[in-house]
């Protein structure tokens, strides 16, 4: 190919000078240029390498069905592989290089692999290793996963940076009445007409100009500006270097605006590129068609690219793409093109299939009628063409034609994509041989040549008639076609006998003969073929050559094409980088955070802070010089022996009020709730219908009707939920309102011996809460000094005399200014997570890591808490045989053998000398005792304590502390009678 | 994306809402058998079609809702308020409106 860059026309911009670095060399283009249109005008051909077999690749469109130009943008951070060279605009000090070469697109070692080309046929991976020795039956995955990275490597598609994305990226979201994809002729005017009417209208365009193939006819200049300008006055919202790559449910389209892909300099405030989710009334589709190739051999060859193209390189871009060309088609589609580079002064002779093919021949132009192409000739540049002549069922070598550029239109598919996102079935039409969009009973219309309308004319009406459906008018619906002389459908030109590579898929290197492989091997659906052959898998979706592969897969089956069915389309249609998808979700806004009101008082007071689902709360409050383990063991030891304070706030809280509030909790809970007096609290576990456990927390009763329930901090949303459930869906009848007040409380415990003490310092009026007034499990309404309003519950986590007081959030701080001054003058500490572990640890008391949904309520040792006077939620399904099994693994206590010796969370318990399998159960939490005085742990084991009396089991590492040998004991390793918390 | 007219808050995109499970389900009463229970929790059909579908509206109103919902094409046929109560007084107060 000898392409150049004309003196004159086109919309490139000579007065706007453009330098760009190709493979290391700067290079220089204009305003106006994609990265493919300045590479061609200088006179670079090969710009990759092919994925399987290192083939050189050059241009082959300028648009998104580009199979070969896929180069590699950017540096550093920024690098992106696989773009196409056709999409990209050119900006100043862009920085592209070519792919999957080793040491560069022009020398490649890895072209080797085409020299082994039988070995990378379609199913290569699974037959070569898979099926033979040692790989079968699953043996030998080591050795294959060595291989998979050699040959991965030999084959590839660039890779992308290994670095944090720099970029942002927005989501955002929009509404229309009518959403028009595509501004060709059918597009614009449907939005003009639409518009005009009085409908809200987003035109949707990924080109950064509007116009589809108005932009490359400069004779159809003014009437493009015409229109453009009259859709503007309309009041069209116009989106360029947009695409809607997806159409979803109830008219939604997900849309990927290219905000600053284009610019040099971007303002850092803008994001790279907005990630649109847009609900729209009706849908127009003017997407147009793309012009598809023929399969011969070396169809692939840099120099061999769509007829179309040619045009737009032409009068788009000012490049004469080549001086000797030949123009191989099946179709009226390219005489057009033929003139026009015969006039910039190229020498043009057409190939036409067709016997008599269209009446006029254009001025200076040749047409060789009856000719097919069989075989390019040249390697990185190409130097001619054999054509061939049908001779009867087969082929004949007839003549060759000397070229610098050869064009081929096998035909042209209509995008039907975004349809059959929608599931609407593409349907064959034989005269037009292409897909035509297939029914569908959602607002979705097709215009211009995305439904086969071939004719400008034609595609211009085709818009204002599938406006008008879409407004609910009455619109003719205009016919498919439109060509003088019609297509002959040609798929694949080849001698019998002879060796050829003819891809049907570039990107993914597909040949026909890997269709006719599979074929062969018994892969006769058109869904298993595209998966063995990997046929349309690329990032291109395969749009120059699916229509080729089918038609090959037909043939090979005997059948005709609509027998054989196409695939269905999937979103995206053009890819979609990930951090679009994640948006602003990312690092910190990954998820929430949620503090609690109490988070900046603890971080003044040297909290040490961790995250418990979604909740910052304090882990440790370390003292000077101190590690975390000797924080927590201090902190739990003084609570056992003066008092602590504990930031709770993120408990879940529930109001549960009205008349049939205490028959609600009845249901919920497995214990009775229907008679607990007013002013106690209980403790409750509640089941899910299957009987396995949901959650657990206390339940304080505040007046007759009037309830507030407790949830551990992990399941407040999925308990929340569950009651609106129940109370909307299942008992309707009772009277009973739940509100989530969370957030409405700032809670602490305050435990250990000292606790009463340090809260009847902070309370306003002496108030009684000695053991008689508030004995364990009572609730109270009291009044801090100041005035604050508070509602204490004597519940202890711990296994000390503790307390729970709430009072509303915004007097969080004040109520710690109380308590805090208090405590510490009586030897006490703030307390965090770790230390809340140790202690509850050391009772035996269950968190989310034993209530982890696999658990009955007897696994858990808390049997006795199931009511056998009521039913309630899961009370049948618990008594499945399997659920009551004696051996199932149940709660137990763990101590290492030699006291000294310390073991990990998420340890297999087993035999000795047996850690094979899933053993015989698990540790779910360890801590170092400061009331012991050695490492503990909570875990479940099969048959729980009694199955394992005076038998050795170990605790089971095998990548961190290898080997423990532990005893199983009661989980309730501290005070098991509990005397401390009811003192 | 699912679009849910929610007959509390108008046509909303389904991220708002969580699916809950099988709407034609009459559960049990408390007291039933492990076997009608088990039937109620594990035997469900596998409707290719329209299904009745309970959904929560947790980033809305916060009411459950039972919809009809074609399970092949996402066409929702019907929305009306779980509860039954809150159902009948919604049609009466859009007959009154008629
Ligand atoms: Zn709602």
């Amino acid at each position: 190919m000898t392409a150049r860059r004309l003196d004159t026309g086109g919309r490139i911009d000579r007065t706007r000078q453009i330098d760009f670095r190709w493979d290391g060399k700067t290079l220089t283009g204009f305003a106006g240029d994609t990265l493919a249109s300045a590479l061609m005008a200088n006179g670079e051909s090969v710009l990759g390498r092919s994925f399987k077999y290192h083939r050189p690749r050059g241009i082959m469109s300028a648009g998104v069905e580009e199979s070969g130009a896929i180069v590699t943008v950017g540096e550093g951070a920024r690098r992106e592989p696989n773009v196409k060279a056709t999409m990209q605009e050119l900006y100043e000090g862009l920085s592209a290089s070519g792919q999957n070469a080793w040491p560069n697109v022009r020398f490649d070692l890895g072209a080797v692999n085409g020299l082994f080309s039988r070995f990378f046929a379609a199913g290569f991976y699974y037959k070569t290793f898979m099926g033979l020795p040692p790989f079968e039956w699953g043996h030998g995955t080591g050795l294959w996963m060595q291989y998979e990275k050699l040959i991965r490597k030999a084959a590839g598609m660039g890779t992308a940076s290994r670095e944090a994305d720099p970029d942002t990226y927005d989501h955002a979201h929009g509404f229309c009445d009518l959403l028009v994809v595509g501004s060709g002729p059918a597009g614009l005017n449907a939005a003009l007409t639409a518009a005009k009417a009085g409908r809200d209208v987003l035109l949707v365009e990924q080109d950064f100009e509007l116009g589809g193939v108005y932009l490359n006819d400069p004779e159809a200049e003014q009437q493009r500006l015409d229109l453009v300008e009259a859709v503007r006055a309309a009041g069209v919202r116009i989106m360029t270097r947009t695409t809607a790559f997806g159409l979803y449910d109830d008219g939604t389209a997900g849309l990927l605006e290219k905000v600053t892909d284009h610019l040099s300099r971007p303002d850092p405030h803008l994001p790279r590129q907005r990630f649109w989710t847009v609900r729209a009334g009706a849908t127009v589709l003017a997407t147009g068609a793309l012009e598809r190739s023929i399969a011969f051999d070396n169809n692939d060859r840099p120099g061999v690219m769509t007829a179309a193209s040619a045009q737009a390189y032409l009068n788009r871009f000012g490049v004469q793409p080549g001086e000797r060309i030949v123009i191989a088609t099946n179709n009226d589609s390219v005489y057009g093109t033929a003139a026009e580079l015969a006039q910039a002064g190229a020498e043009v002779t057409v190939a036409d299939y067709r016997r008599e093919p269209s009446s006029e021949t254009p001025t200076g132009v040749t047409v060789r009628t009856g000719m097919a192409p069989l075989s390019a000739i040249g390697k990185s540049g190409l130097q001619g063409i054999e054509l061939a002549r049908e001779a009867g069922t087969s082929w004949q070598k007839a003549e060759r034609l000397d070229c610098d550029l050869l064009l081929v239109s096998g035909g042209w598919s209509p995008v039907v994509n975004l349809s059959s996102h929608r599931g609407a079935k593409p349907v064959w039409d034989a005269k037009e041989a292409c897909f035509l969009p297939g029914e569908t009973s959602e607002p979705i219309f097709h215009a211009g040549s995305s439904a086969g309308i071939w004719t400008r004319e034609a595609c211009e009406a085709s818009g204002i008639a599938a406006a008008k459906k879409a407004m609910g008018q009455a619109a003719d619906t205009l016919a498919p076609g439109g060509w003088t002389t019609p297509i002959t459908p040609l798929y694949e030109v080849r001698l019998p006998n002879r060796q050829s590579k003819a891809f049907v898929d570039f990107q993914h290197d597909v040949t026909g003969d890997d269709v006719r492989l599979a074929q062969q091997e018994g892969f006769v659906s058109v869904e298993h073929l595209k998966r063995y052959t990997t046929l349309g898998m690329a990032t291109d979706q395969g749009k120059m050559g699916n229509v080729i592969g089918l038609a090959l897969m037909a043939e090979a089956l005997g059948k005709d094409i609509p027998d054989v069915g196409t695939t269905r389309f999937r979103p995206p249609y053009t890819p979609v980088a990930i951090s679009a998808l994640s948006g602003r979700n990312v690092a910190r806004h990954f998820k929430p955070l949620r503090r609690t009101p109490l988070h900046d008082w603890n971080l003044r007071y040297g909290a040490t802070m961790t995250e418990a689902g979604l909740w910052h709360r304090p882990w440790y409050f370390a003292r000077q010089g101190e590690t975390i383990a000797e924080a927590y063991v201090r902190e739990a030891a003084t609570v056992r022996e003066t008092v602590g304070i504990c930031d709770v706030s993120s408990l879940g809280k529930i109001a549960v009020q009205g008349p049939d509030a205490a028959e609600f909790l009845n249901r919920v809970y497995t214990n009775g709730f229907a008679k607990l007096p007013v002013g106690k609290a209980r403790y409750g576990i509640m089941l899910r219908d299957d009987g396995m456990v949901m959650d657990d927390g206390t339940t304080w009763r505040l007046g007759e009707t009037e309830f507030l329930t407790t949830t551990t901090t992990a399941q407040a949303g999925k308990v929340m939920v569950w009651f609106d459930e129940l109370l909307q869906t299942r008992w309707p009848d009772l009277k009973v309102h739940v509100s989530s007040v969370s957030d409405q409380w700032a809670g602490v415990s305050i435990a250990g011996p000292k606790s009463r003490e340090t809260i009847a310092a902070c309370l306003e009026t002496g108030e009684d809460i000695s053991n008689e007034a508030l004995p364990f499990m009572g609730v109270a309404r009291v009044r801090l000094k100041g005035g604050i309003d508070a509602l204490i519950a004597r519940i202890s986590f711990s296994g000390e005399r503790a307390y729970e007081l709430y009072v509303p959030a915004a007097s969080g701080e004040a109520m710690m200014d109380l308590l805090w001054p208090t405590a510490e003058a009586l030897g006490g500490c703030l307390y965090g997570m770790e230390a809340l572990g140790t202690l509850r640890i050391e009772k035996g008391h269950v968190t989310g890591v034993e209530l982890d949904g696999r658990v009955t309520i007897d696994d858990a040792g808390l049997g006795k808490m199931a009511s056998t006077k009521k039913p309630f939620i899961g009370s049948a399904l618990r008594q499945r045989p399997e659920l009551l099994r004696e051996d199932r693994p149940q709660l137990v206590g763990i101590f290492p053998k030699d006291r000294s010796q310390r073991f990990n969370g998420g340890s297999i318990l087993c035999r000795p000398g047996d850690p094979e399998g899933f053993g015989d159960g698990w540790i779910t939490a360890v801590t170092h005792s400061p009331a012991l005085g050695h490492w503990i742990g909570l875990g479940y084991i099969a048959g729980g304590v009694d199955a394992w009396q005076g038998t050795a089991v170990l605790a089971n590492d095998p990548t961190r502390s290898g080997d423990v040998e532990v005893e199983i004991v009661s989980p309730h390793m501290v005070d098991p009678q509990g005397v401390r918390m009811h003192g | 994306m699912i679009r849910i007219n929610c007959p509390f808050c108008g046509t909303r995109d389904h991220s708002e809402f969580s699916y809950g499970g099988d709407g034609s389900i009459d559960y049990p009463a408390l007291d039933a058998t492990k076997e009608a229970w088990h039937d109620a929790v594990f035997m469900r059909d596998n409707i290719c079609g329209v299904q009745l579908e309970t959904w929560h509206h947790v980033h809305g109103c916060r009411m459950w809702l039972k919809i009809e919902r074609d399970t092949l094409t996402h066409e929702i046929h019907s929305v009306r308020p779980a509860h039954p109560g809150l159902a009948a007084a919604l049609s009466s107060e859009q007959e009154a409106g008629q």
